[in-house]
Order: structure tokens, then sequence, then C-alpha cells
């Protein structure tokens, strides 16, 4: 087995994972598809890693791991005051800016 | 050292091709599970699998470290902080079906596909055939840890140190967006005795849920002597979402059924039955006698108004 087939699996996952959040209406669904999303270019990034015979990937990998950890904080914070005021999770409810 | 799986070289074995397919099915299986779940639970349970599996092709292609952190991180931690917001929000909370925008969702999957075929074609396009592997970087620096330790802490120092800045961020904003100031001073337990005497509505403390004979449930409303559920003594969380139990009704008929069923097992006859036939049976042959009743009943009501 070639591992670019590694690739081909991240590149699957990242559709669904952005297919997901065009598709899905929960705010807190939205977000996991973004993990998914996140999780899949890491993916790519170790295999990269392994494609080129450094580290460096890896680390990319690792930083990305890190940033996801603290939007996946500041986010759903942001969704449970949203749904503390608004009393919904939906993301078409949210639409006190529209004319 | 640690040496499960690292390929030295870039080529994958045979049990690495195994290991992928059967990974890349649960990965698949996973987040389309995730995509098409119509409860946010189900979905998180979903996802957590597909990065489970994703922590395991970490492993198999030598990302070792990466493959732990992912699985403590990310299934540890991430989804958990899900699952609390989850069970925050409301566990039973079900998308929307309908379409804000027509064709949105129709328009969505159309675009991902195409977004799909583009980015496998193009990968494909590159024509990636020797993989050099990074069997040999870790050996260079004694291991895979040890590897990432000398590049977090030279080359790549100051992304690390602006890291710790964006976490430190990151945990002051979920505080702050979570924070909640009182408007007015709390109420101690005095003040609250004293407004309930002044308000006079319900002074005692509520009563209890359940029935003690049969039921001591939350769910289950006690009975008033009459036998009517009363509704004070449910929570009023379930009251609201309707998850209240009505036992008065369905008791007395469950408890009529057990009875006739032991009787009918010890082999006795119960009176039950034919009295409930004699008295279907009744007004059938009830007509026959009617005449001569009938002027009695008739006239019952007149008098009573008249009284």
């Amino acid at each position: 087995m070639n591992p670019v087939n590694y690739l081909y699996l991240a590149a699957l996952l990242f559709t669904i994972g952005a297919t997901g959040v065009l598709v899905r209406r929960n705010a807190i669904v939205l977000f996991m598809c973004v993990e998914l999303m996140l999780n899949a270019s890491n993916l790519a990034l170790v295999t990269f890693s392994r494609l080129h015979g450094n580290l460096d990937g890896q680390i990319i990998a690792f930083f990305t791991m890190v940033v996801a950890a603290a939007e996946v904080v500041v986010g759903l914070a942001i969704i449970v005051s949203v749904f503390r005021t608004r009393h919904s999770a939906s993301v078409d409810d949210t639409n006190l800016m529209k004319l | 050292m640690i040496e499960i799986a690292t390929p030295l070289t870039g080529a994958a074995s045979t049990g690495e091709a195994v290991q992928f397919w059967i990974l890349a099915v649960i990965a698949v299986a996973g987040a389309l599970g995730m995509v098409l779940c119509r409860k946010a639970v189900h979905s998180a349970l979903c996802l957590a699998g597909t990065m489970i599996a994703l922590a395991v092709c970490y492993m198999a292609q030598g990302a070792v470290f990466l493959g732990v952190v992912q699985i403590v991180v990310y299934t540890g931690a991430i989804m958990m902080l899900f699952l609390f917001v989850v069970m925050l929000v409301g566990v039973s909370a079900e998308d929307t079906v309908k379409d804000a925008l027509r064709g949105q969702r129709i328009a969505a999957v159309v675009a991902g596909l195409g977004f799909g075929v583009l980015l496998i074609a193009g990968i494909a396009n590159a024509k990636l055939r020797t993989f050099t592997g990074v069997g040999a970087a870790d050996a260079k620096a004694g291991g895979n840890v040890q590897g990432l330790a000398a590049l977090i802490f030279t080359k790549y120092v100051w992304a690390f140190e602006v890291t710790g800045a964006l976490l430190i961020t990151a945990a002051i904003g979920a505080m702050v967006l979570t924070h909640r100031e009182l408007t007015e001073e709390r109420q101690t337990q005095r003040e609250l005795a004293e407004r309930r005497v002044r308000l006079g509505t319900q002074v005692t403390p509520l009563p209890a849920p359940g029935v003690y004979a049969r039921h001591n449930a939350v769910d289950v409303p006690g009975l008033l002597p009459d036998g009517t559920p009363s509704e004070l003594t449910v929570n009023p969380t379930l009251r609201a979402r309707g998850q209240m139990r009505d036992v008065s009704g369905e008791l007395v008929d469950r408890m009529g059924e057990l009875e006739a069923s032991t009787a009918g097992w010890l082999g006795r006859r119960t009176p039950k039955p034919r009295h409930s036939t004699e008295l279907a049976e009744a007004p059938a042959s009830a007509p026959a006698q009617a005449p001569a009743s009938a002027p009695a009943p008739a006239s019952a009501p007149d008098v009573e108004e008249s009284e």
C-alpha cells in the first residue's frame, strides 16, 4: 500500500467536515465538524512529515491541536452564552443583526 | 525507546495496509455518522470514534507522541467539553429539518462533492511515490519525543511561547464570556422566608412527590385525597418538559390485571368477568322492562328541579 492513501483519507474526512458545516444547523454539531476538519488536516500533516522524513510536520500538527483546544474553549463559551440569552443553539436563530 | 510500528522506511507493510483499511472505514463511518445523526450526543460519540481511529493512524505513521496527545487532548478533554455543553444546552434538542434558504442543503452537498473531487484529484496528480519515513529523523534525535522536544524548544520556540499567550487568552476569554454579573444583591434565607409569609401563597414547603405505597420517583406526582395527581409535587423543570408520569389510573388498571391473572392461575373463577358480561348484556334486555320503569327516571329530574 502506498502511504498516499492516508492523504486520500484526510481529504475525504475534510470534505465530510466541510459539508457538515454547510448542512447542519446546531451550533455544537457545527463546531464538531470544524474539529473534524482540523483532525483531517493533522492527519495530512503527519503524512507529509513521513513523506519528507523530518519532524516539522508533526510539530505543526501539534500546534494545530493546541490552537484547536483554545478555539473550542472560546467557541463553546460563546455557544453557552448565546444559549442563555436566546434559549436556542441553532445558528438560524441568531439573526438579530439582520435587517 | 518506543518502537511500535515506527516505519524505518517510508513504505507501508502489509500489516499497516490491513490496519489502514480497517481504520479508514471506521473513521469515515464515524464522520458520516456525525454529520447525519440528528441528536448532538450521537454526533459527539461518532466523532470520538473517528478521533480514536485517527490517533491509531498517527501512531502507525511514526507520530507516537501525537497519537497519545490526540487521545488525551482530543478524545479526553475536547470531546468531554463538547459533551458537557451538549448536556447544558439540552440533550433532547434536535436539529431543525426545514431549510432557512431554499435548496441550500442540496447546493451544500453538491459543493462538498465538487470540493472533495478537486482535492483528491489534486493529491492523485501530485504522484507521491517515495515516502522517506520519519525513522531516520527519530533515530538522529534519540526518539520521537526527544526529536519533537528539540524542535519545539529551538526552531519553534517563538511559536511555542505565542501558544502560551494564546492559551491564557482563551482561558480568560471563556471565563469572561460565561461569567454572569449579579444585578441585585443575593437574598438571604431570612428575607426569602419573610417574603414567603408576606405573599402567603405557599407558606409551607412544597409537598413531596411520589405515592409512598407504590412509587417515590420524582417524576410521579403525589395524589390528593380524591385520587387526582397534584402538580405542585413535581419539580417545575420536569413539569415544563412534560416528563410527569401519571400513575393514578394506570396503577389501578395494572392492579386489576394482576389480580385477575393471579386468580386465573390459582384456578379460581373470579366473579368479576361474570359481572361485566351481565352488565354488558343488561342494556340489551332492558327495553323489555323499560316501558314500565321509564316514567320514573324521566320524572325524577323534574322533581329535583322543582324542589
